[in-house]
């Protein structure tokens, strides 16, 4: 009974319990902070991973693919039918992309990867992630009139981030625009320098009489300006045809300033230029023009800054993976996507099972991002490692303290044993007396932590403005916000990890206390 | 200070009702291995005695004689002064007495059975439940207000829900108490709003509350004023001859040890 009223008034009466209540309160929290920070980007992270690579994957070994998806799908399904919900095939290919910037042709390294529209939606989140609210309906490769998204949508208030207002444009109207401009640029190149008039595409124009010419720009900046009409065998429109529709990652031609406005370096609607190997020995360059649909925004800027997607078909015949005899085309990889709660390992080792590894890779998309994942798994378990040990400080903080204590209280031990308090009482004052603080700082730093975690981006973006440099850049991760989620259960360790270290920390004073000899600490001055 | 010393309530702490075993069953608590010790006798009549009493403390390598072979017999009700000079030994003889030291050699004996080496735990309990303690400093616990002070053994001898169960009876028996020592106007006082007098009647208040069968006094009036000092002596003499409560008192003031019945002199650790 006594252990009770004097730990509450020793709670009460002494100020330096509060700091004791402090420290533990800042080392919960941050650690709060910091889990829910980290949980946030990891599951962010996962469901985009896992979104744009499905379930499992089964690659060939071979870059020009082996034949006959069709065939390949319906022995998988014959394996593991009843856990696969969808199936597509790919072809993927490194190559090199070139966008035009006013008459510069900027290269981007690219992995180039041919889809089937009809069924890529269903093994990844891949149409969600596009621009244009029809081709998140069904993607057609085609260019659209207009209606490109001009704010993010993939935010919960888009109305708050700032709108891209170079998409309100993109579309046809750019296309048609741009081509006027382009015209115009090569009436006034053709007045201001008669020497080109030499160049072939020049003598094509002038011969052509007043047809457009084939490309938008003077032919000595374009290396590609003659592909077109080359390609087609007649003269092509930009006004009104288009190319092979792509789908460009959106972090190829756009960057993001501070302030989270998007710039673009081109549009839906502009022509870029794809170089790539083809499938024949020994391998030839091949080019060709396509047409921006679309930008896709997966918000992982590994793949936003690396990925571009064409029409399998397309890609199978520019690469000579076709068979023009029987019309199947190879492919490189099949993207399958399980049911909800189906055993992903399980399913990748039938699969590896039957389709033989020399030819086949057949992985899940956790085995396909495990050096990613596991850096961010060692990154939480770091962190939180030195927090504990921030946590730990704070417990020897309580130690010292409670020294003090024990110290400033030999007299009242004293007296306590000598109205026959027992050791084990008075160790039981200081033992509760951590336990008290640890639970109070534990509860008022969940509290404080909490508070942090809902209100972080305001928070950030307030530091952001005393400082003057942005906390979080969204330009660096692709996230508008702060991702969070607070787990119950990591929260629930935390605590008792605290409220353990105060009471760890409070056993040496409190078996000092206990140990005391009634007689030297009634005469202790 | 006309209350009368009248035993108003019949349980609490009653040594009694709690701590003698009522089966003749195993010994299994502390409180029975204290209570089994004082149900067999050593030998002697006295209510509390000294026997051989040795004790010296360690300085370094050399040992300081304090208790050089103390014989001491107090009898049931009486009220001994023991007087002798600063660092005679008397605080120390009265810490052997009182269960909260032990000696080197020798032996404490309690209403015939020996307590100086008892388990701690038992002699824990000896101290809440039979003996009172006062002592010249009041040594009240400063966080705790008068009553709660009063309280304290009782705090010390229950469980939370022991105490939950008897929490009126335990306060009307501290009110009493302090009413009884003048203090009925200060109990929700802490100490330090209280003069020494008023501490000190305060602790003889707690040392009460267990109805103990001796009260140790270490100099309860060192740190009084002469007015103090006698008002506290009142109330030690009232308690004695009214209560036939057994005192043993310590002091170098020899009017103070001319109050109780008989004085015994300790000089350079002997009783002469």
């Amino acid at each position: 009974m006594y252990k009770l009223l004097l730990c509450w008034r020793y709670l009460r009466t002494r100020t330096i319990a509060l700091i004791c209540i402090v420290s533990v309160m800042l080392g919960v929290a941050t650690m709060i902070v910091v889990n829910s920070v980290m949980a946030g980007f990891t599951h962010e992270m996962q469901t985009r991973l896992n979104g744009m690579l499905g379930d499992i994957v089964l690659e060939s070994r071979s870059m020009d693919g082996v034949s006959d998806a069709a065939k390949h799908m319906a022995k998988i399904r014959e394996l593991a039918g009843d856990q696969i919900v969808g199936m597509s095939p790919t072809v993927v290919v490194p190559s090199l992309m070139y966008i035009n910037v006013g008459g510069q042709m900027l290269p981007r390294h690219v992995t180039l990867v041919g889809i089937d529209a009809q069924t890529y939606a269903t093994v990844s989140q891949f149409g969600q992630f596009l621009q244009h609210p029809g081709n998140r309906e069904q993607l057609q490769f085609q260019l659209r009139e207009g209606g490109y998204d001009v704010y993010d949508h993939q935010v919960d208030e888009p109305q708050l981030t700032m709108p891209r207002k170079q998409m309100r444009d993109a579309g046809w109207p750019h296309r048609r625009y741009k081509n006027r401009l382009a015209k115009q640029q090569a009436r006034q190149h053709v007045a201001l320098n008669p020497s080109v008039i030499e160049t072939d595409a020049a003598k094509t124009e002038l011969q052509a009489g007043k047809n457009e010419p084939a490309t938008t720009l003077p032919a000595t900046v374009n290396p590609f300006a003659q592909l077109d009409s080359v390609a087609t065998g007649r003269d092509f429109d930009p006004n009104t045809e288009q190319h092979p529709g792509i789908v460009l990652g959106i972090g190829l031609c756009s960057y993001r300033s501070a302030d989270g406005a998007d710039h673009f370096a081109a549009l839906p609607g502009d022509d870029v230029q794809v170089a790539f190997p083809t499938a024949s020995l020994p391998p030839q360059i091949q080019s060709g023009s396509y047409t921006i649909v679309d930008f896709y925004e997966s918000k992982m800027s590994e793949y936003d800054s690396s990925f571009v997607f064409v029409p399998i078909r397309t890609l199978q015949q520019d690469r000579g993976m076709f068979d023009p005899e029987t019309g199947i085309g190879n492919f490189n990889s099949i993207q399958i996507t399980l049911r909800p709660g189906a055993d992903a390992v399980r399913v990748r080792d039938v699969l590896r099972s039957q389709f033989p590894a020399q030819q086949y890779m057949v992985s899940t998309w956790r085995d396909k991002q495990g050096p990613l994942l596991a850096a961010v798994q060692m990154e939480t378990a770091v962190l939180n490692l030195l927090l504990f040990m921030i946590i730990a400080v704070a417990g020897f903080g309580i130690l010292a303290i409670f020294y003090m204590i024990v110290v400033e209280k030999t007299r009242d031990i004293g007296i306590l044993k000598s109205l026959g308090a027992s050791g084990r009482g008075i160790m039981g004052i200081f033992l509760a007396y951590g336990l008290s603080l640890g639970i109070v700082g534990s509860g008022v730093g969940l509290g404080l932590g909490l508070a942090f975690v809902t209100n972080i981006n305001r928070i950030a973006d307030l530091l952001g403005q005393l400082t003057g440099r942005p906390v979080f850049d969204p330009s660096m991760y692709y996230f508008q916000e702060i991702p969070t989620i607070v787990e119950p259960v990591t929260v629930a360790w935390i605590l008792m990890g605290a409220i353990s270290i105060a009471v760890l920390a409070s056993i040496l004073p409190a078996r000092r206390a206990a140990r005391l000899h009634p007689v030297k600490a009634l005469c202790y001055e | 200070m006309n209350n009368t010393l009248s035993q108003s309530s019949p349980s609490t702490f009653d040594a009694s009702d709690r701590a003698v075993p009522r089966s003749d069953g195993p010994i299994s608590t502390v409180a029975q291995v204290a209570q089994a010790a004082l149900q067999e006798p050593v030998a002697g009549p006295a209510h509390l005695a000294a026997r051989g009493l040795l004790k010296s403390y360690r300085k370094g390598p050399i040992g300081i004689p304090v208790l050089q072979g103390i014989e001491l017999e107090v009898r049931e009700g009486e009220f001994l002064a023991i007087i002798g000079q600063s660092g005679c030994g008397k605080s120390t003889l009265l810490h052997l007495l009182g269960t909260l030291d032990q000696p080197d050699a020798g032996e404490v004996v309690f209403e015939g059975h020996r307590i100086d080496n008892l388990p701690q735990s038992a002699r824990d309990i000896l101290r809440n439940r039979h003996f009172g303690m006062i002592f010249q400093f009041y040594h009240l616990l400063p966080e705790l207000t008068a009553l709660e002070n009063v309280l304290t053994p009782a705090y010390i001898a229950e469980g939370i829900l022991g105490y939950w169960r008897r929490r009126k009876e335990y306060r009307q028996r501290a009110t009493e108490l302090l009413s009884l020592v003048g203090l009925e106007h200060r109990l929700n006082h802490r100490p330090r709003e209280m003069s020494g007098g008023e501490m000190q009647r305060a602790a003889i208040a707690r040392a009460l509350l267990a109805r103990p069968r001796v009260l140790f006094a270490d100099e309860p009036t060192g740190n009084l004023d002469r007015a103090s000092g006698e008002h506290i002596m009142q109330i030690l003499r009232r308690l004695n001859e009214q209560q036939k409560l057994t005192i043993v008192m310590v002091t170098h003031d020899a009017w103070i040890a001319q109050q109780s019945d008989r004085v015994v002199s300790l000089v350079e650790g002997r009783i002469v």
